[in-house]
């Protein structure tokens, strides 16, 4: 994976496919204390304690199609490598929390990358799903809540040409408020 | 900071024209395969350029642009399936967002397969 957003929208799709009703993400830069983190939490129907023991295992998969499952132990390594760390905290029936910590400044850190197109695709293709996105850097923030554009829409749907591309809009304009065009 | 009193506006323009939509049997659906494989090898570019283009296009009556995981065919990816009522699947391979362009021009918008980026044109092996 070239850039940590695709990483966030490979773990959130397991979050939709886990029947996750509400996905909270939140993409937080400090640099006081030179951390990246993203913490995805959902409150799909979670994993047992051998299941979260062995994601981190690339040849631990829940797939059928093939015996690799590479989304977790990449993402963990991209943690590990910047002097970060992973974890992965879940229960069956309540949800899981997958969260990373990147070294900021860390030579090895991958680029955040075009997250607003992350959570854009996410949003508008998992209608039934409500997504809570904020995105902090230092004592900056915005916040992006699906129940809150639902609340107004009364049934018009997020994939309406003009909805969609709000969105897109809300989410690029009010990030580079936030980093005020800063590329993390 | 971008508010949602415009979402507003969009809502009440909007209202009269949902629900005249054809009916979703009727539509010829394209899918994006993105599970790990289809978003490292650049899926999520290839979903944005395909939703766009149908929207610009006029083709929303038309065609439904989804996503599914996993095809199994992650040597392949970014994968499209276009899959028209009463016809075969047709599988795209190795994606991007040129491509994709050439497919809303000459498959959804022309009615020709575009043979030269489908599976069924690689010597699988």
């Amino acid at each position: 994976m070239p850039e940590l957003s695709l990483n966030v929208l490979d773990v959130t799709e397991n979050s939709t496919r886990a029947g996750a009703k509400l996905v909270s993400i939140r993409v937080t830069a400090d640099h006081g204390s030179d951390t990246l983190t993203i913490q995805i939490e959902d409150d799909g129907c979670g994993m047992t304690k051998e299941q979260v023991e062995q994601v981190t295992d690339p040849f631990f998969t829940t797939r059928t199609t093939r015996k690799v499952g590479l989304g977790i132990p990449f993402y963990k390594y991209a943690a590990e490598s910047t002097g970060g760390s992973f974890s992965i905290v879940s229960e069956v029936g309540k949800g899981t929390t997958v969260m990373a910590v990147f070294g900021l400044s860390h030579i090895d850190r991958m680029p955040l990358g075009d997250i607003s197109s992350t959570i854009h695709t996410l949003v508008v293709y998992h209608p039934e799903t409500d997504f809570v996105y904020t995105y902090q850097v230092d004592d900056r923030e915005f916040t992006l809540d699906t129940r809150e554009l639902r609340e107004i829409l009364e049934g018009v749907p997020f994939s309406e040409p003009e909805v969609s591309q709000y969105i897109m809009e809300f989410l690029t304009e009010n990030k580079s408020e936030v980093d005020q065009g800063v590329v993390l | 900071m971008k508010s949602l009193a415009e979402l507003k506006a969009i809502r009440e323009k909007m209202q009269n024209q949902v629900g005249l939509r054809a009916e979703d049997h009727n539509h010829t659906r394209v899918v994006v395969g993105m599970a790990t494989c289809g978003i490292a090898a650049g899926a999520r570019p290839v979903l944005t350029k395909l939703s766009q283009e149908v929207q610009e296009r006029g083709l929303t009556d038309k065609v439904a642009v989804t996503q599914t995981g996993c095809i199994g065919l992650c040597q392949f990816e970014p994968i499209v399936e276009v899959m028209v009522p009463g016809e075969p699947k047709v599988t795209y391979i190795r994606m991007d967002a040129e491509k994709a362009v050439e497919v809303v021009n000459r498959h959804l918008i022309g009615g020709h397969v575009v043979e030269e980026y489908t599976l069924s044109s690689t010597d699988m092996k």
